[in-house]
């Protein structure tokens, strides 16, 4: 029963309420709160596996970005208004309760059958995640990939600005129907032009 | 005891399972998104495990790439939803089941 060990169980634990709580919370807040727990006890997992600056990168963009663009738009939609109706699809709940455990009892015992024994069966050594090195190995090896992130980035970015920019032209045309807001939008895009 | 790959493995497939239940069940869409965040950290936690097992940094680098796309992701899944938020005043996919503007 060494530190490692104790640690792993404890955010375990902490990770998987997260998630239990992200995913059976009424309020989206709450949801949100469950999965940044999650989010932190994976950066600990992280350093745990000596990945110093991937823990580092979770936290700031997981945790701190993505986690705030979520709390942000739940704010902006409204966190009182409840959303959740009945059931459509009749035995909704058991059936995924069913299935869930299923895909966890299949993923486990193709683990068991599968899974990876022993350090070093390829390559061997140890490894740390310094910036150093996976800056040589990202800036290396795998640098087209890298900078075909940069058009990934800027094709969401021009995205977002795009669905942002048409869809606040026809407002106030909603109530016209969809033919009038097609030429509001139109008109919109030539007055741009 | 130590804390071997096998370990952290198992456990992503519990977080893994846990975003699956969630995208299913939840119709809020909000709340689907974070699943799929969820199931795609669950992922990642295996690539670093895996990485640290086999003494290759490549797991490491792995987790980057998914962490771009899913922060490209997110942003344009946000942008879509408040874009059907105006629209309709919802955030519940039942109210999305015909593509009609």
């Amino acid at each position: 029963m060494n530190i490692e060990f104790f640690v792993f169980a404890l955010f375990a634990l902490v990770a998987i309420g997260g998630g239990l709580v992200m995913v059976t919370a009424r309020n989206p807040v709450y949801s949100a709160m469950g999965l940044l727990l999650t989010m932190f006890s994976i950066a600990v997992f992280y350093v745990l596996n000596d990945a110093h600056f991937v823990a580092a990168v979770q936290v700031l963009i997981y945790a701190g970005a993505v986690m705030t663009l979520f709390l942000f738009v739940i704010m902006l939609i409204g966190v009182d208004r409840s959303v959740e109706r009945e059931e459509v699809i009749p035995f909704q709940r058991p059936i995924v309760i069913v299935l869930s455990v299923a895909l966890l009892g299949m993923v486990l015992l193709a683990g068991q059958a599968a899974w990876i024994t022993g350090r070093g069966v390829f390559s061997g050594g140890e490894i740390n995640g310094t910036i150093e090195t996976i800056s040589d190995e990202l800036f290396g090896t795998w640098m087209i990939p890298f900078l075909s992130t940069m058009f990934l980035l800027t094709i969401a970015a021009v995205g977002t600005i795009t669905l942002a920019y048409f869809a606040s032209q026809p407002r106030g045309a909603a109530e016209e129907g969809s033919n009038a807001e097609s030429q509001t939008s139109d008109s919109a895009v030539r007055g741009a032009e | 005891m130590s804390v071997d790959a096998s370990w952290y493995m198992a456990l992503s497939a519990v977080l893994f399972a846990i975003g699956g239940a969630g995208l299913l069940l939840r119709r809020n869409a909000l709340v689907m998104f974070m699943s799929i965040e969820l199931m795609l950290n669950a992922v990642n936690l295996t690539f670093v495990a895996a990485g640290r097992e086999l003494g290759m940094i490549e797991g490491q680098v792995s987790v980057l790439f998914v962490m771009v796309v899913a922060a490209a992701e997110v942003t344009i899944g946000l942008a879509i939803i408040v874009a059907v938020f105006r629209r309709r005043a919802t955030a519940s996919v039942d109210e999305l089941a015909e593509m009609r503007g």
